[in-house]
């Protein structure tokens, strides 16, 4: 059944080329949280406004983010901008692709964590005379990221699976793109994708025992 | 000095307060009691611009609560208010909870802030208790720990909304001590409260709250041994 | 009005590709849920260490990404000379995919339900299977929709990576039309309003079950 003979050698030569991308694969994904946890928080806090103006672009950006594949958000950045003369490299399509996705999932995560606060913390801080964007910050923003932590940590585990997407747009400095690139000059598949794979397990592993530790370390209350 | 004139106020449909009239001078301490939901509450908020107003106005120190040029960032800082829900910083310890708002709206030094902290935290009996989180800490404590947040910011009222009806009966003890401990400093105090006992001792004037309106205000021996009003009568008989 | 080069034609070719991602996801769906269940009552009734090598398995499943697991597969077919088409090939690697969220959604379903509960019915004698199945099972239904609901159509989504492997669903359609008619913004709107009208109402239905089993409880 088996004919083929597996050069696993070979392949292992390819490691540190592999691990440089699996640093590419990093910064991407912790650039991605980064800019989706900043451009979240906004999204949460206008989903729930009163103004119009604030509600709906949000509301958009949250459903097509959740209701499109991430794929698709990457071709969107990568062919879709195009269309208006925006041509976009590879890393920076996935990048926009990514951060987009992050912010829509992080924002209803963020939004759900919101409403596990109760209205007397804000109240209670406004009468202390801080203006409300300070109150907002001090009081309500660090309890929203205790609440939305393991989500948040899960998302970023997503994110680094989503950067290996970028090898469907040309990205080939990652540890995805890497892969495919010594695949399509060596043929020896197999044995380079399952190289990959436990990379990226262990990235993935590495993420969550990090974030473990971080929340021991941030949130002793 | 608080004034409270005519205020008229109500959710949707309903009015809590139908003209509510009231003065606090400087110093003195008020005890404000009544049924449930009769809008003693809402008037605590009312005082410091948390609530709006439908009509009326509020005056401390002269300055009016709810016109629009008014800072109320500014005039809350003179204006401490203490809740039923304790409302600790869960992800403050007790010392942090209480330094942090001199810090961010005082602008005090860190050093200040603390030296602040530590000593209102040890007048409400929590100089122990400085590196500790609220979690960690019983209700009564929380409640201290709050009074003591509020008193930091050396506010000249303050407003205490049924700050011991959230309490196991045996933690009341602890948090009405202190405030007659401040009652006796001085401080100007509006107490809302379901105590009878504290509103008794402590008072210069107790104040009956009913259907939106302050039935009946009057000294503490006057008030509970000679009732004027019809329903300060009905309502005292049910309490006793 | 607008201006286009896309024909009605064009227009099936993208809704036979929506009917290929359809397919796929179908058989990753039943598939991983069947497996998903067997995995969760395991887990559920089976303590960490004897199902240690199952969980491990299964949370390789969700830490590799699925585009390497794709590859990966297809290549081992090849080398064992099985001649999988790629249809198969995508269902089988979606299915276990699938499975390996699916357990994790029977086990908290089943963890759910209160151990009094279960007391209670095999003190009145049911057997375990009866108890599964008359007490269990419909109480854990409940907790597992939702979140079985947000699965199939996570799965939809992620079922556009089998195009690597040359098959054309609809991503790959609309990309195969945008290489010829260059125009990318709008035949990518397209396909992302057809992707959202297969996601967005079934996602608004689980929400609403989600927050009418909690008011419920």
């Amino acid at each position: 059944m088996f004919s083929y003979t597996f050069q696993w050698r070979q392949a292992f030569q390819k490691l540190p080329l592999l691990l440089d991308g699996a640093l590419v694969t990093l910064q991407i994904a912790l650039l991605s949280m980064a800019m989706g946890i900043a451009f979240a928080v906004i999204l949460a806090v206008s989903r729930n406004s009163r103004s119009w103006w604030a509600h709906a672009p949000a509301t958009a950006w949250v459903e097509v983010s959740r209701n499109t594949p991430a794929l698709f958000q990457i071709y969107m950045a990568h062919f879709g901008l195009g269309s208006f003369g925006i041509y976009l490299s590879p890393y920076v399509a996935l990048l926009v692709g990514i951060t987009f996705n992050n912010a829509g999932y992080l924002a209803e995560t963020f939004r759900g964590a919101l409403r596990a606060i109760p209205a007397t913390q804000l109240r209670a801080a406004r009468s202390l005379g801080m203006p409300s964007i300070q109150a907002f910050r001090l009081i309500i923003l660090p309890q929203m990221f205790r609440i939305a932590f393991l989500p948040t940590t899960n998302q970023m585990v997503w994110a680094i699976l989503m950067t290996s997407l970028g090898v469907t747009v040309g990205m080939n400095t990652d540890l995805a793109g890497i892969t495919q690139d010594i695949n399509v000059r060596s043929f020896r598949t197999f044995e380079i994708f399952a190289i990959a794979a436990v990379i990226y397990y262990l990235i993935a592993k590495a993420v969550t025992l990090g974030a473990r530790l971080l929340a021991a370390r941030l949130f002793r209350y | 000095m608080i004034e409270v004139r005519e205020v008229h106020k109500s959710f949707g449909a309903l009015a809590v307060l139908k003209g509510v009239n009231l003065n606090v001078e400087k110093g003195e301490v008020v005890s404000v009691i009544g049924s449930s939901g009769s809008g003693k509450s809402t008037l605590l908020t009312c005082i410091n611009g948390l609530e709006q107003i439908n009509s009326g106005s509020i005056l401390v120190d002269g300055v009016e609560v709810h016109a629009r040029t008014t800072d109320l960032n500014k005039l809350r800082r003179k204006i401490g208010i203490v809740f039923q829900q304790f409302n600790a910083f869960p992800h403050l310890t007790a010392l942090e909870n209480v330094m942090l708002a001199p810090r961010k709206v005082l602008g005090m030094t860190k050093a200040e802030a603390e030296a602040i902290a530590v000593t209102q935290l040890s007048h409400v009996g929590l100089a122990d208790k400085l590196s500790i989180y609220p979690g960690k800490l019983s209700g009564g404590q929380q409640q201290r720990m709050a009074i003591a947040r509020a008193l930091a910011m050396s506010p000249a009222y303050m407003l205490f909304d049924e700050v011991t009806s959230a309490l196991d009966p045996q933690l009341v003890g602890e948090v009405l001590d202190t405030l007659k401990l401040l009652a006796n400093d001085g401080t100007t105090m509006i107490c809302v409260t379901h105590e009878m006992s504290f509103a008794r001792d402590v008072s210069d004037r107790v104040a009956f709250f009913h259907q939106g309106v302050l039935a009946e205000i009057a000294p503490p021996d006057q008030f509970f041994n000679a009732p004027q009003h019809p329903r300060t009568k009905e309502f005292l008989s049910n309490v006793r | 009005m607008f201006d286009t080069a896309l024909t009605l034609s064009d227009l099936m070719f993208l809704i036979q590709g929506a009917g290929m991602t359809l397919a796929v996801t179908f058989f990753a769906v039943t598939g991983g849920t069947l497996l998903g269940l067997v995995f969760g009552v395991i887990r559920a009734h089976v303590s960490v260490w004897v199902a240690l090598p199952l969980i491990f398995v299964l949370d390789v499943f969700r830490s590799v990404p699925l585009l390497i697991q794709l590859v990966l597969a297809n290549a081992f077919q090849a080398i064992a000379g099985l001649n999988m088409p790629p249809f198969a090939t995508s269902s089988i690697v979606l299915a276990l995919y699938t499975s390996a969220y699916c357990t994790e959604i029977v086990r908290g379903a089943i963890d759910a339900v209160p151990t009094v509960t279960r007391r209670a019915a095999r003190s009145l004698g049911l057997t375990w299977g009866q108890d599964m199945t008359y007490v269990v099972f419909p109480i854990a239904l409940r907790v597992a929709l939702p979140s079985w609901i947000g699965l199939t159509l996570g799965v939809m989504k992620d079922s556009a990576l089998v195009l690597w492997l040359g098959l054309i669903e609809l991503l790959r359609a609309g990309q195969i039309l945008v290489t010829r008619l260059q125009e990318p913004m709008f035949i990518l709107i397209v396909v992302g309003a057809i992707y959202f009208l297969m996601s967005f109402p079934i996602a608004r239905l689980g929400g609403r079950l989600e927050k009418r089993f909690r008011e419920n409880d």
